[in-house]
C-alpha cells in the first residue's frame, strides 16, 4: 500500500465508486463498510466489466429451470429431474500454490451445486498451463492435479473429464477451471424464495471462520496486528475435504427434510456476499451479530470476519420453529452450527459487534448494485499480420509419418491418464465413459437417463480470432456430447482473459461473448450460468482468450450411447463432414511448422447443428459401431484415437484432393468419425444426406496397423507409445 | 425381504465414500443391504459386515487410525470373534489392519501418487468369505483406486502371512503373471489383500464395488459379492 494512497483506493475502489456508495449511504462508509464494499463491487463478485456483455448471451429455452444469476444453473432432464451446473475459475490461488489453489477451487464449486439443494455427481477440470519442458510449469500442473484429487477423492464425486491443454502464454497464468454436476428433483431446488418471513434466521454451518483468504482488504489490518507475525501469513486458503464432505451429507439432510428456506455458500466476499445476497434475494435486509461467528482464533476484527472466505461453510435460513431439528442434523454430522443473524423488514444490513452497530447499509446495495462498465475496446495491434500469415500455404516437406507421430505426440493430442488416473472416477457408481472419451457419461440412478459432460476451450484459435474461438468451443463442446449420442442442452462457463481496463483484452472478451451467443442460439444450448476471471496476465503479457464451455448433453437411453473405439475388425470407416484447406492455428502448424497463425477453420453453424442432429439419431437408431470428434489434430489424430479406443488398426484412403497434409491434419469444423457395421452402409449414407452432410468412405477397420493409402502406416502399438509415453516423459524432466 | 436373503451391513464412518455403493452391489447381487452408522453400537443381526471406501475422518492422521476406534467397531470385533463375515474395501481394508483383525499395514503408494485404474487381481485362495467358490489362479479385473494401498509388514510377520497361505488377492499381469509393471502400488508380494486365520475376515484394497454392474463396466467384482452372500446365507 502506498503510504499516501487514500484508503478506498487501495481497497481497490475507484474515486467515482467511493462517490456512489456515498450517495447511497447519504454520508462517508466507515472502515468496515468500506470493505464490505470493496469486496463486493470487485471485479470477481460484481462483474463490473463483463456484466453488459454477459446480458447479451441467450440464457432461455423450455428446458432452463434456473437460469444465471443463482449459485448454479438448472435443466430439466425429464423424471422430474433436474441437472445443476456450474463453472468457476481457481487459476491465482493455484498459480501461487497450485494444490491449495486447485483443492478449495474443488470445494467451492461443490458448495454451489449443493446450495440449490443437489447431490454433486461429477467433477470436469479444464486446466491450462505453459509447456511442460519449463520446471515451473510441471510443479504447476503436477501440483493442481494432486490438489483437485485430494480434494475431490475425499468428497465422494467423481472426477471425470477436463481437457487439458500447454501454451506458452499460460506460463506465467495457469488457467485452472473446474465445473461440477449435480441431480436433484426439479421441485426440490432450493432457490430464491421470496416469501420468506421476518426473523428467519441466519445460520453459519461448517468451519470456524479465520483469517484466510482475507487478501484484498488486508490492507485494512490495524497497527497492533499488522506488527504481530499473523499478518504476514499467506493468504490462500487451505481446503479441507474432510469438513467439505461433511458438509455436503449435512445440507443435503437438511434440504431433504425441508428444513431450509435458503442456502448460500460462502465464497468470494465470504460473509458480507452470503448475507447480502440471502437479504437481498428475499427482498428484505438482515442483522449480523458477529460476536455469534465461531472462530478459529480470538481478535479477528469486524472486516476480517466479514470477508474472510475460510473454506466449508455455508450460511442456511431457517424457521426458527425447526432450528434444535437444524441443529440436530449438523451435529450428527459433528459440524458446528450457529445462528449469526436473522432477516429483518426494511431492506438494511446491519452489523453488529460488541454491542455497536459497526456497519449499516442497504443490502441490495451490495449484492444487486454494484457498479457496470463499458470499458473502452480496440482490436490488438498487429493482428491482420497474424491472420494474413496462413500456414496453409506453406511448403511442407515433412515426412507423413513423422508428422502424424510428431503430431499424437505433442502434450495438447497425448494421452491425459498420467492426470486421469490420480482423480477417483468411479465413487457413487455411476460413471458410464470414463475420462479419455469425447465426453463423460454419469447416468442418473433410477432412470436409463444419462448425461453427457464436455468442457472445451478455444486457445491457438481464440488467439487468432476470438469470435471464431468461442464459437469453435461450442461447436466442439457439442459436437463432443453428441458423438456419444447426447442431445446438447444447455452449457455454462468460465470466462479467462487479461485485464479488462485494456481495451484489447476487453475486444477480446467481447468478440468471445459474441462467437459464444452466435453459436448457442444455433444449438438452442442456452447460457445458464458462469463465471468471469480477469487480470490473467502479468507484466502486460495476458493469457490467449480463454472461454472454457461446460456442455451438458441429455443421453435418453445410456445403453445406446456410443463411443469413440473402433469395436473390431470388419466395420466401415466414415468421415462425416467435409475437410477443407484449413490449417491456420492447427495443432500440426505449431508442431510440425513451427507457427500459430493464419485464420482458424471457418464455422457454418446450420451445418454444426445438422452434424449434432444425424449423430444423436444414428445413435438411438442404434446405427453407429463407433463415433468420434474430429478437431485438434484433424482426421489423423480421429483416426488414431478410435483405433487405440478400440484396439483395432484400420487401412484408410484420404477422401478429396487437397495435398496429405491438408487431408491428414486440417482442423475443419462440423467433422466426424464414424464406423459402422457393413450391412449398415446404406442407412448411414441415407442419414447424412438426409441432414444434407457430406459424407465419405474412408476404408475399413481391422489389422494390428494403421495405414493411410501408401502414405503411411504405423502399429497401434507404435501409436499407443507415442500417445501415452508423451505426458509421463516430459514430466520426467 | 424374503427368507434366506443375506443381509450385509454396509458401516458409514463419517468421510466413508463408497458406502452406498457397496449398497447398491449388495442389492444388485442378490442380498439385502443394511446402512449401519460408526457412532451405534448395534449391528443390527446383519450377517456380513463391510467397511467400505473412503477417508474416514479424513485420514489426516494415519488410514484408518481414528475409524477404529468408532463405537460400532467393538461390534465388528466381537462378530468377527464369533466368525461373522467381515470385509474391508480399500479403507476398510485400513480399517482392519488398524483394528488388528489383520496384518500389515497399508502406506503410500511407491509412486507417491493417487491411482484410479482397472487392474487385474489374481485369486490366491478359496478359503475366505469372499472366495469361497473360486479357483486359485483365477484372475478378475476390478478398480483400484487409492493413494495409500501399498502393503507392507515385517519380514517374519509377510513370512508368516506368506506361510500361512493369508494372502487372497495379488495384482497381477491379464495373464496372472507377477511383473514390477503390474504391481499398481508396489506392494510386497504383489499383496492386494489378505484374511484372517479362519478365513471370515478379508481386506482388499480393489474395489469390487465397482465392478459388479456390466453397464457401468468390467464384472470382476461379481464372484466375490456371491462368495460373500453365500458365506453370509449360510448363517441365516
Amino acid at each position: 500500500m502506498k503510504v499516501d494512497q487514500p484508503l478506498h483506493q487501495s481497497l481497490g475502489l475507484t474515486d467515482e465508486e467511493l462517490d456512489g456508495i456515498r450517495a447511497t449511504l447519504g454520508r462517508d462508509p466507515n472502515r468496515i463498510e468500506l470493505a464490505m464494499y470493496a469486496a463486493m463491487w470487485s471485479e470477481h463478485c460484481s462483474y463490473k466489466s463483463s456484466k453488459v456483455h454477459l446480458r447479451t448471451l441467450p440464457t432461455e429455452g423450455p428446458q432452463v429451470l434456473v437460469g444465471p444469476g443463482q449459485d448454479a444453473g438448472a435443466v430439466d432432464i425429464g423424471n422430474g429431474l433436474a441437472a445443476v451446473f456450474k463453472m468457476e475459475s481457481h487459476s491465482h490461488p493455484s498459480a501461487v500454490e497450485p494444490y491449495q489453489g486447485a483443492a478449495t477451487g474443488v470445494g467451492g464449486i461443490v458448495r454451489d451445486i449443493v446450495s440449490m439443494g443437489a447431490r454433486p455427481m461429477a467433477l470436469l477440470d479444464p486446466l491450462r498451463f505453459g509447456p511442460l519442458t519449463e520446471e515451473r510449469n510441471r510443479l504447476l500442473f503436477a501440483g493442481v492435479v494432486a490438489g483437485i484429487g485430494g480434494y475431490g477423492n475425499c468428497i465422494g464425486v467423481p472426477t471425470v473429464g477436463g481437457e487439458i491443454q500447454f501454451a506458452e502464454p499460460h506460463s506465467a497464468n495457469p488457467t485452472v477451471n473446474v465445473m461440477c454436476v449435480g441431480v436433484a428433483p426439479a421441485d426440490r431446488l432450493v432457490t430464491a424464495a421470496p416469501d420468506v418471513p421476518e426473523g428467519s434466521m441466519l445460520l453459519l454451518i461448517g468451519a470456524a471462520t479465520g483469517r484466510d483468504g482475507i487478501g484484498g482488504v488486508s490492507v485494512l489490518a490495524s497497527r497492533t496486528i499488522e506488527e504481530d507475525a499473523a499478518v504476514s501469513r499467506p493468504s490462500v486458503q487451505i481446503g479441507d475435504p474432510f469438513a467439505g464432505k461433511l458438509l455436503i451429507e449435512t445440507c443435503l439432510e437438511l434440504v431433504e427434510g425441508g428444513l431450509l428456506l435458503g442456502l448460500q455458500d460462502l465464497g468470494g466476499a465470504g460473509l458480507t456476499c452470503a448475507a447480502s445476497e440471502s437479504a437481498a434475494r428475499a427482498g428484505m435486509g438482515a442483522e449480523l451479530d458477529l460476536d455469534a461467528v465461531p472462530l478459529r482464533e480470538a481478535g479477528l476484527e469486524a472486516f476480517e470476519i466479514l470477508t474472510s472466505e475460510s473454506q466449508e461453510r455455508m450460511l442456511a435460513v431457517v424457521d426458527p420453529a425447526r432450528l434444535d431439528e437444524v441443529h440436530g442434523v449438523c451435529s450428527k454430522w459433528g459440524l458446528s452450527s450457529a445462528v449469526v443473524g436473522w432477516l429483518v423488514d426494511g431492506g438494511r444490513l446491519i452489523v453488529r459487534m460488541g454491542g455497536a452497530v459497526v456497519a449499516d447499509v442497504p443490502a441490495r446495495s451490495l449484492a444487486d448494485d454494484g457498479p457496470a462498465y463499458e470499458r473502452p475496446m480496440e482490436p490488438p495491434r498487429g493482428r491482420h499480420e497474424i491472420l494474413e500469415d496462413d500456414p496453409t500455404f506453406a511448403i511442407v516437406d515433412s515426412d507423413p509419418r513423422e508428422a502424424f507421430l510428431a503430431v499424437l505426440s505433442s502434450p495438447n493430442v497425448a494421452s491425459k491418464q498420467w492426470a486421469f488416473e490420480q482423480y477417483d472416477q468411479l465413487v457413487q457408481g455411476a460413471t458410464v465413459a470414463r475420462p479419455g472419451s469425447d465426453a463423460a457419461v454419469i447416468r442418473v440412478e433410477g432412470t436409463l437417463r444419462a448425461l453427457a459432460l464436455s468442457c472445451d476451450g478455444s486457445g491457438r484459435f481464440g488467439h487468432l480470432d476470438p469470435y471464431l474461438g468461442a464459437a469453435h468451443a461450442v461447436a466442439e463442446a457439442s459436437r463432443n456430447v453428441a458423438v456419444m449420442g447426447a442431445t446438447p442442452l444447455a452449457i455454462t462457463n468460465c470466462l479467462n482473459f487479461g485485464n479488462p481496463e485494456r481495451p484489447e483484452v476487453m475486444w477480446q472478451f467481447a468478440e468471445s461473448i459474441r462467437g459464444m451467443a452466435d453459436a448457442c442460439r444455433s444449438f438452442g444450448t442456452p447460457v445458464t450460468g458462469g463465471n468471469v476471471s480477469f487480470y490473467n496476465e502479468s507484466g502486460g503479457s495476458a493469457i490467449w482468450p480463454t472461454p472454457i464451455i461446460g456442455m451438458l448433453g441429455l443421453i435418453e437411453d445410456y445403453r445406446l450411447l456410443v463411443r469413440p473405439g473402433f469395436p473390431g475388425p470388419g466395420f466401415l470407416v466414415y468421415l462425416v463432414g467435409e475437410t477443407f484447406p484449413e490449417l491456420g492455428g492447427s495443432e500440426f502448424a505449431e508442431v510440425v511448422l513451427g507457427t500459430v497463425s493464419g485464420h482458424p477453420p471457418a464455422l457454418d453453424l446450420a451445418r454444426e447443428a445438422s452434424l449434432h442432429r444425424m449423430l444423436v439419431e444414428g445413435a438411438r437408431g442404434d446405427l453407429l459401431a463407433s463415433a468420434h470428434d474430429c478437431s485438434e489434430g484433424g482426421l489423423a489424430v480421429a483416426l488414431a484415437e478410435s483405433a487405440l479406443a478400440g484396439d483395432t488398426g484400420f487401412a484408410v484412403s484420404l477422401p478429396g484432393d487437397e495435398p496429405w497434409y491438408v487431408a491428414l491434419f486440417s482442423e475443419s469444423a462440423s467433422r466426424a468419425v464414424v464406423s459402422v457395421a457393413p450391412e449398415n452402409g446404406e442407412a448411414l449414407e441415407s442419414l447424412a444426406s438426409a441432414h444434407h452432410l457430406p459424407l465419405s468412405r474412408l476404408g475399413e477397420t481391422g489389422g494390428p496397423g494403421m495405414v493411410v493409402d501408401s502414405l503411411l502406416e504405423i502399429t497401434v502399438e507404435e501409436a499407443r507409445s507415442a500417445h501415452e509415453s508423451a505426458i509421463p516423459k516430459l514430466l520426467a524432466g | 425381504m424374503s427368507a434366506g436373503t443375506p443381509r450385509v451391513g454396509v458401516v458409514t464412518f463419517p468421510g466413508s465414500l463408497d458406502d452406498r455403493d457397496a449398497l447398491r452391489a449388495v442389492a444388485l447381487m442378490g442380498g439385502d443391504g443394511v446402512p449401519l452408522w460408526h457412532g451405534d453400537r448395534d449391528l443390527r443381526g446383519v450377517d456380513a459386515v463391510i467397511l467400505p471406501g473412503g477417508f474416514s475422518y479424513g485420514d489426516y492422521l494415519r488410514t484408518g487410525a481414528l475409524a477404529r476406534f468408532a463405537p460400532i467397531m467393538e461390534e465388528v470385533r466381537a462378530f468377527a470373534g464369533r466368525g461373522g463375515p467381515v470385509v474391508g474395501i480399500c479403507n476398510g481394508f485400513q480399517i482392519l489392519c488398524e483394528a488388528g483383525l489383520l496384518s500389515g499395514a497399508l502406506i503410500r503408494n511407491r509412486q507417491l501418487r493417487f491411482v484410479c485404474r482397472f487392474v487385474d487381481v489374481r485369486v490366491e485362495t478359496s478359503l475366505s468369505t469372499l472366495t469361497e467358490g473360486l479357483v486359485p489362479g483365477e484372475v478378475l479385473r476390478i478398480p483400484v483406486k487409492h493413494g495409500e494401498g501399498q502393503f507392507v509388514a515385517r519380514p517374519d510377520e509377510l513370512a508368516r502371512i506368506e506361510a500361512e497361505a493369508l494372502v487372497t488377492f495379488r495384482y497381477c499381469g491379464p495373464g496372472g503373471e507377477l511383473d514390477d509393471e503390474h504391481n499398481v502400488n508396489g506392494s510386497a508380494g504383489w499383496i492386494a489383500g489378505i484374511r484372517s486365520p479362519q478365513g471370515n475376515v478379508v481386506g482388499l484394497m480393489p474395489h469390487p464395488e465397482h465392478a459388479v454392474d456390466p453397464d457401468v463396466g468390467p464384472t470382476g467384482g461379481q464372484p466375490l459379492f456371491a462368495s460373500l452372500l453365500t458365506y453370509a446365507l449360510a448363517r441365516v
